[in-house]
């Protein structure tokens, strides 16, 4: 279990911008992907956090060679897949798999979801008919689907079902890596926790490895072992879990902290999110592309752009001024009433008590 | 609790749909109240009924869809008894309404400013063109839009959904409406952006007065704005307390799911505590208790007899016979 299943380095994704309309003029290129690294090991969970428009979802796309990189290196199971092509890369993709956003957009509505679990098998060439028949209701069963599902269309099926039903369609050629594109953030909060719960059991009875997108960091303090904090194309952190949730040592991961609504009423001060949006990654500002929203920026954070650095045991940031940053702890939400924490006690008993009559 | 009547009073609201499979009601018989300068906010999973009923007080449910049973007394005129001339002059004018989808909401063929201003004309007959755009200027600056002249020519896909639903609020904000009803307004949106409009949205009724109603699966998202809240469930109203109340002393089995459902940034739980199963199609609804399928805490006895609120504590009631939980006798399950 030990070991980088994917690694990557200085990946980049330039797209062109060109104007005009008969001589299309290069006018520049948006950097969508701008140099990331990071190394994902067997087993493991690796989070991609950022707002719409960081790059988390290209960099998902490059890994599985959906869209072809502008530079940088893809090393999966130890080989490298940017000039890999044809049948070898084919039969690679059978081991990365990914899981879309959308559950409504992502499965074909005029499949029942029997073909729509088939469809990778037949791909793949795994065995006969009846042993993919077979295949096909173990992984309904799996995903905590019922036989009788494969006949049905998915628009008979719920949101959450439906992102089970594309969870399925992702295990159905036994991958080894999936990569998970803000598989919960189309779902109700009560279906998010079911599909959070879904894939982390699917994780340990499989040994699977996760490159999980999110933008919810409350989500990914679930679901991840590692997180890597994405701005404008650019990692600006990247460290264990409980380090990074401990002591977030990059501004923008405080941004993102504070920013998740609390469920807590009581909650005295409100924090101050940075206005603004995104900068335009046409035209990413100078120096540290965050310091237009930064509350510590200074004159060098303006002109000098501060490169990933390691601050603690794999823990890295790219911040100037990360070692003075003021010290930071989560706002700590009042821990639930005792009335409110025994009910919630209860209901755990008991619904442990109905799982383990079920499983 | 507070002394003035409520500017909005629902009272055993029905709205029903014929469909193949019968006659179903996606809103069955709620009753709730809102006050000027207070926000309610209403929680529930998709296809609990929470959008059908806010388009029923909007008096805009889609046919075959219709409001049978109720009254919506609106600063003291039911809603329901008004022609639909009448209804046009509240609609947008009086009450504003949000809805989720920034992106679906605009129309992407003309500018914001000419949307802006048609919804304005559509209420104000008499102003020139002129003056309607620098309202329009002025209603953008209002909702923090950064060159709000320059934006104004802009189409919305030059905006980015966090703009985009700025321009929804200005647009429902045009006419200093006494009610906003704001339908799932972030959830489309990063959380840095939710933050961003939840402050705005408080700033906003903190300057004008006006009452909110706001719809949400979130309960976070609740405990940042709401001062009273209502659980739905299935169509009806499960649990009703005061947005504190609600946190510290959850009675519905429903609600206590949809709290353990949240992950918590301060908790390391190995699991979260989900509700298993799904909302129930409203064609074939549960017998008894409509919650008791996916119930923990479920007995034979909640199968036989509906369940309806009852008053649990000062200002909140809950639809549960076994609540509070805690007073259940241990047997084995």
């Amino acid at each position: 279990m030990s070991g980088a299943i994917l690694e990557v380095t200085n990946l980049a994704k330039h797209y062109p911008v060109r104007k005009g309309i008969v001589r299309r003029k290069l006018v520049g290129s948006v950097r969508a992907v701008d140099g990331v690294s990071f190394k994902l090991m067997r087993g493991e969970t690796l989070a991609l956090v950022g707002e719409s428009g960081c790059g988390k979802s290209t960099t998902a796309r490059l890994v599985l060679r959906l869209i072809e990189p502008s530079a940088g290196s893809v090393y999966f199971e130890g080989t490298d897949i940017t000039e890999m092509g044809g049948a070898p890369l084919r039969r690679l993709r059978r081991r990365m798999q990914i899981v879309f956003q959308d559950p409504f957009a992502s499965l074909n509505p005029r499949m029942q979801v029997g073909a729509i679990l088939d469809e990778p098998l037949l791909l793949h060439g795994m065995g006969d008919a009846d042993a993919r028949k077979a295949r096909v209701a173990q992984l309904l069963d799996l995903v905590g689907l019922a036989p009788y599902h494969a006949n049905r269309y998915p628009h008979e099926f719920s949101g959450g079902q439906r992102q089970r039903i594309g969870i399925a369609r992702a295990l159905a050629v036994e991958p080894s890596l999936v990569v998970c594109d803000e598989p919960v953030s189309a779902l109700d909060v009560s279906i998010q926790a079911q599909v959070v719960n879904l894939l982390k059991d699917l994780q340990q009875r499989l040994g699977l490895s996760y490159l999980f997108i999110a933008h919810d960091l409350a989500v990914v303090k679930h679901m991840a072992d590692r997180v890597a904090v994405m701005y404008l194309g650019r990692i600006v952190e990247i460290g264990p879990k409980d380090a990074l949730f401990a002591t977030p040592r990059h501004p923008y991961t405080r941004v993102l902290l504070d920013a998740i609504p609390r469920p807590d009423p009581r909650r005295a001060e409100r924090v101050a999110v940075p206005g603004g949006d995104l900068p335009s990654p046409l035209n990413p500002p100078p120096g540290c592309h965050f310091h237009t929203r930064c509350a510590f920026a200074t004159d060098r954070c303006k002109t000098e752009a501060p490169s990933l650095r390691e601050m603690a045991d794999g823990h890295a940031v790219s911040c100037h001024h990360a070692e003075s940053l003021p010290e930071y702890t989560v706002a700590q939400a009042a821990a639930s009433s005792p009335a409110a924490a025994q009910r919630l006690a209860l209901y755990a008993g008991r619904r442990a008590r109905a799982a383990a009559v079920a499983g | 609790m507070n002394e003035t009547p409520p500017l909005l009073s629902i009272e055993g609201l029905r709205t029903q749909f014929r469909i193949a499979q019968g006659l179903i009601s996606a809103v069955d018989g709620v009753s709730l109240s809102v006050a000027r300068g207070r926000t309610l906010g209403i929680v529930g999973e998709s296809g609990c009924g929470k959008s059908m009923l806010s388009l029923s007080i909007m008096r805009l449910v889609p046919p075959p869809g219709r409001t049978t049973e109720g009254r919506v007394m609106f600063d003291g005129t039911d809603l329901l008894g008004l022609d639909a001339a009448a209804m046009r002059r509240i609609r947008g004018n009086r009450i504003g309404m949000i809805f989720q989808e920034p992106m679906t909401s605009l129309n992407p063929s003309f500018t914001v400013g000419d949307q802006l201003i048609e919804a304005m004309r559509a209420h104000d007959r008499t102003s020139s063109k002129e003056a309607l755009r620098a309202k329009a200027i002025a209603g953008l600056d209002r909702v923090r839009i950064p060159s709000a002249a320059r934006r104004l020519d802009e189409y919305p896909h030059q905006l980015s959904g966090g703009m985009r639903q700025r321009v929804m609020i200005a647009m429902a904000l045009s006419c200093d409406p006494d009610l906003l009803i704001a339908d799932e307004p972030t959830t489309a949106l990063d959380v840095t952006v939710q933050a961003q409009i939840l402050d705005l949205l408080r700033d906003l009724q903190e300057q004008s007065g006006m009452a909110i109603i706001l719809i949400t699966h979130d309960l976070g998202v609740v405990a940042e704005m709401a001062d009273e809240v209502a659980v739905m469930y299935a169509g009806q109203v499960v649990e009703r307390a005061t947005g504190v109340d609600i946190f510290d002393d959850p009675q519905h089995p429903y609600t206590l799911g949809l709290l353990g459902s949240i992950p918590r940034l301060e908790e390391d739980r190995p699991r979260l505590l989900a509700i298993e199963g799904a909302v129930p199609a409203p064609f074939a609804l549960p017998q008894g208790c409509r919650f008791n399928p996916r119930c923990v805490f479920a007995t034979p006895s909640c199968t036989e007899t509906a369940m309806t609120l009852r008053p649990i504590g000062a200002a909140h009631e809950v639809a549960c016979q076994h609540a509070p939980v805690e007073t259940m006798t241990e047997r084995a399950a």
